[in-house]
């Protein structure tokens, strides 16, 4: 086997795969080093087993509350966790498989343990040395990391990781889930359906903070319903680990309350896969925000290496992380890829409702000034969600004033994590509000809520 | 090293041009700047500069002859240099790059990364590439986007591109002491070329009369009072104009060269004033509209105007124009023909003024009027004639329903 590649991938992540998918195609000859399974976090302990379990736990909410109000009834619900992590787990290893596939059908080698950078565009994984005649792509990503400043060392058993609590046999009896992002408030949702008792602790004043102020209120609203408690604007002080609980000193607003939980769930933070790497040897030096430093070429500091995802800064999403591996592979082959427009990647919590996002927030254009116009839409408002009995949640649409492009597009409803797009290529193409309108959207369907919105911020709502 | 002479793009609409004459001769030295030739285009004939110097070696388009923006027409080179391979290549000018070579020194400001040149944003076919968006900064800003040069996808004129657009047009502008020289947008343009075409050609001349306006004010606040929708002086104007001019088909025509076309409907043109110029919607058979559906329409369409959402429908075929600057506190003036049209009628303020009537003085409410003719089309008596009806009209607008 050749030890030459024209390009060597170190992390088979969305974002090293994709990359070495498109080297593929462009006619390099392309290896993926891999110390762990392809597909990296997203398939294997991230994206994909997480949307299993959401699965899981929508079907769990349907039987237990909605199925008697559609005229379904059933016997006692018996909710066994296990059987669903079992399940996500099938659903990650045919994923990973699949990615294996995808490498040998673009004749892509994969070589397994773990690549360190030497000098002249050189990778050692083990004893072996590999060079790579055109280019080395970092890809290493991140990991999960607890926090060890407050006494909450992740120990798998009582302090654990998302990747813990995927691999979980039952649901604990109570659960504090520390950082209400997007793997918080996910995680939130699958416990409390298979009937933990759950704890949402946000440092910041909301949960999913970085979201547009409506829509985390809209799913706040929606949680407090199903009983799931939301300490916002807290912190936890302190932590004492017992061996079959943690109890947990969170300050919210000057006073201190103490949480005694089965299990903490750390979802705040992740570590870069950098340790040991080579960078120093090779030259490559890390930001001031502790990335790898990269232009907006994705070049490193060091000539003929290239970073992409998570390890090349946020947003930490594996749809960047794999469309900054098309744009290097592109460049790599000497092509000239259009510019990644990182202003415009969506953003979607796969809670229920789902919450997606695009572009600015109401309070960012406050912050910037802006002139503009909101259209906003209720999905109680819109006859197909009336019909699945999924009103929860609206379409927002912020538009400039004067020349009606959207700046933000905000979504919480059943399925917003698929109703974005419309939005996403809408501001990737400048289309306006107008266009947005104009297009012809189907009845019944959730997605009328988007062109009603549209039509709102420009004062012609329909259906309101 | 050898210089290519291509057709430049010397107006914004140009799409070709012809060489009118060449001022150097093959074999003559040139400098960079020098006139090389005098190009006709579609609007006036311009100078085509020398961007390089040399010798002038071969002319390939010679006077007379037509070639599009882009085509190669000459080149220039040092004496014993070997042109032979430029000359054969010229059927595949690089047509993107080439058209605008004056623009490049202008912009090379931006440095955010580019996509390669492409085709450039203007396909074959003469359709612009721009987004949505683009097309709507671009035209509130009255720029014309085949003057852009695209960095989106395949050369897609985007945002960025139209909001650079202004910075290259500045760095154009001089500016110095108390003045500010500023590049004519598109529609000032237009303005230009179509008053240029009025005031030169066609031969004006002027009648104004003074106009009572006691009953037609009388008449439009008990129209007002009654509350259904309000009307102007000026869509009283509009009503008794058309309705004269049904009466004085000789004042409604075109004229066209080789002949005079009257109509027998009246499309009244109504210049409204926007945001850096001017533009004149049209109501369709005015004549045969009644006073109130006059007031909707010129409002709705002095509002679309303003918005600059006017489809081309909505301005052109108008058989005589009206302009009015009697909100401006204008008492009189005279207004350019709108050509193909035969006469304009500009419209003065409604004042109070002492007059005699039968042997006192007393006030009254009083309009000045001009009405400024193409004489090709109308002469002096007939042209007094309908002014004529038109005064008498306003001073008894009862007639509006005779």
């Amino acid at each position: 086997m050749s030890k030459t590649f024209d390009v060597i991938i170190l992390g088979g992540g969305p974002a090293g795969y994709v990359c070495a998918i498109r080297c593929a195609q462009l006619g390099l000859s392309t290896a993926v080093v891999e110390r762990e399974k392809l597909g990296g976090v997203c398939v294997n302990v991230g994206c994909i087993p997480s949307k299993a379990l959401l699965h899981a736990a929508w079907v769990a909410n349907l039987v237990r509350h909605d199925a008697a109000q559609l005229g379904i009834t059933t016997g006692d619900v018996t909710l066994d966790f296990g059987v669903a992590m079992k399940r996500s787990r099938q659903v990650s290893e045919q994923n990973s498989k699949g990615v294996g596939f995808l490498m040998k059908k673009h004749k892509v080698t994969v070589v397994e343990g773990t690549g360190v950078l030497q000098k002249d565009r050189a990778v050692k994984v083990g004893t072996d040395t590999y060079t790579a005649s055109k280019a080395i792509v970092l890809a290493t990503g991140t990991r999960v990391k607890g926090l060890p400043q407050a006494g909450l060392e992740l120990n798998a058993t009582t302090v654990i990781s998302s990747d813990d609590a995927l691999f979980l046999e039952r649901a604990p009896a109570s659960l504090a889930i520390v950082g209400a992002g997007a793997v918080g408030v996910e995680f939130a949702d699958i416990f409390s359906a298979f009937g933990s008792t759950v704890t949402l602790i946000e440092v910041l004043p909301r949960i999913l903070p970085m979201e547009d102020a409506e829509s985390s209120a809209a799913l706040a609203k929606v949680y407090k319903k199903r009983g799931i408690a939301m300490l916002v604007g807290a912190k936890v002080k302190g932590a004492k680990v017992a061996k079959t609980s943690v109890t947990l000193e969170v300050e919210t607003s000057g006073k201190t309350q103490s949480l005694e939980v089965e299990k903490v769930l750390m979802a705040a933070g992740r570590a870069m896969n950098i340790e040991n790497l080579g960078l120093e040897a090779a030259g490559v030096q890390l930001s001031d925000t502790g990335f790898i430093k990269v232009d907006h070429h994705l070049r490193t500091t060091a000539d003929g290496i290239y970073a992409i995802g998570d390890v090349a800064g946020p947003p930490m999403l594996a749809h960047k992380g794999s469309r900054e591996g098309v744009q290097v592979a592109e460049r790599i082959a000497g092509q000239t890829p259009h510019p990644i427009r990182y202003d415009n990647i969506p953003s979607v919590t796969y809670c229920h409702p789902e919450v997606a996002s695009i572009g600015l927030t109401e309070d960012q254009c406050k912050e910037r000034k802006l002139d503009v116009q909101i259209g906003k839409f209720p999905l109680s408002a819109n006859g197909r969600a009336r019909a699945t009995n999924e009103t929860d949640g609206f379409v927002k649409i912020i538009r400039d004033k004067q020349y009606g492009e959207i700046l933000g597009a905000h979504i919480v409803a059943a399925h917003a994590s698929e109703m974005i797009h419309e939005l996403v290529v809408a501001r990737e193409n400048e289309y306006t509000v107008e266009e947005v309108d104009l297009a012809v959207h189907a009845h019944p369907t959730l997605s009328e809520a988007i062109a009603e919105a549209a039509l709102d911020s420009m004062g012609r709502v329909l259906h309101t | 090293m050898a210089t290519k002479v291509f057709m430049e793009a010397l107006s914004p609409t140009m799409e070709e041009g012809r060489i009118a004459s060449w001022v150097k001769q093959e074999g003559e030295s040139v400098a960079q700047g020098d006139v090389l030739a005098e190009v006709e285009t579609d609007k006036a004939i311009m100078e085509l500069q020398a961007r390089g110097e040399g010798i002038l070696r071969k002319i390939l388009v010679p006077a007379g002859g037509t070639t599009e923006v882009g085509g190669l027409v000459a080149v220039i080179a040092a004496a014993d240099e070997d042109i032979a391979g430029l000359v054969a290549g010229q059927q595949a000018p690089p047509a993107g790059a080439a058209a605008r070579p004056a623009a490049a020194p202008a912009a090379p400001a931006t440095a955010a990364p580019r996509p390669p040149p492409a085709a450039g944003a203007r396909e074959p076919s003469g359709r612009v590439k721009a987004s949505p968006l683009a097309r709507r900064l671009a035209s509130e800003k009255g720029l014309d986007l085949r003057g852009l040069d695209g960095s989106g996808p395949g050369g897609r004129i985007i945002k960025r591109d139209v909001l650079a657009a202004p910075t290259a047009a500045a760095a154009l502008q001089g500016k110095a002491g108390e003045w500010e020289d500023v590049i004519p947008t598109q529609l000032r343009k237009t303005i230009a070329r179509r008053l240029v075409q009025s005031l030169g050609p066609v031969p004006h001349f002027f009648l104004t009369t003074e106009i009572d306006m006691e009953r037609a004010l009388d008449a439009r606040e008990t129209l007002n009072a009654i509350g259904d929708g309000k009307i102007s002086v000026n869509d009283i104007v509009i009503k008794v104009v058309a309705m004269a001019l049904r009466q004085h088909r000789e004042c409604n025509a075109w004229w066209q060269d080789d002949h005079i076309r009257y109509f027998d409907d009246v499309h009244i043109a109504m210049a409204v004033a926007i945001e850096d110029g001017l533009i004149t919607p049209v109501i369709r058979a005015a004549h045969a509209k009644s006073l109130r559906t006059i007031a909707a329409e010129s409002r709705a369409l002095a509002e679309r105007a303003r918005a600059r959402k006017l489809q081309p429908e909505e301005y052109t075929g108008g058989t005589f124009s009206l302009s009015n600057l009697g909100m401006l506190g204008i008492d009189e003036f005279t207004a350019v023909i709108n050509p193909p049209e035969a006469g304009i009628l500009a419209v003065g303020a409604v004042t109070e003024k002492p007059v005699v009537v039968d042997g006192a003085v007393t006030v009254r409410r009083r309009m000045r009027v001009t009405m400024s003719c193409d004489h090709r089309v109308i002469d002096g008596a007939m042209g007094a004639r309908f002014l004529q009806t038109v005064r008498r009209m306003l001073e008894q607008p009862l007639a509006i329903v005779w």
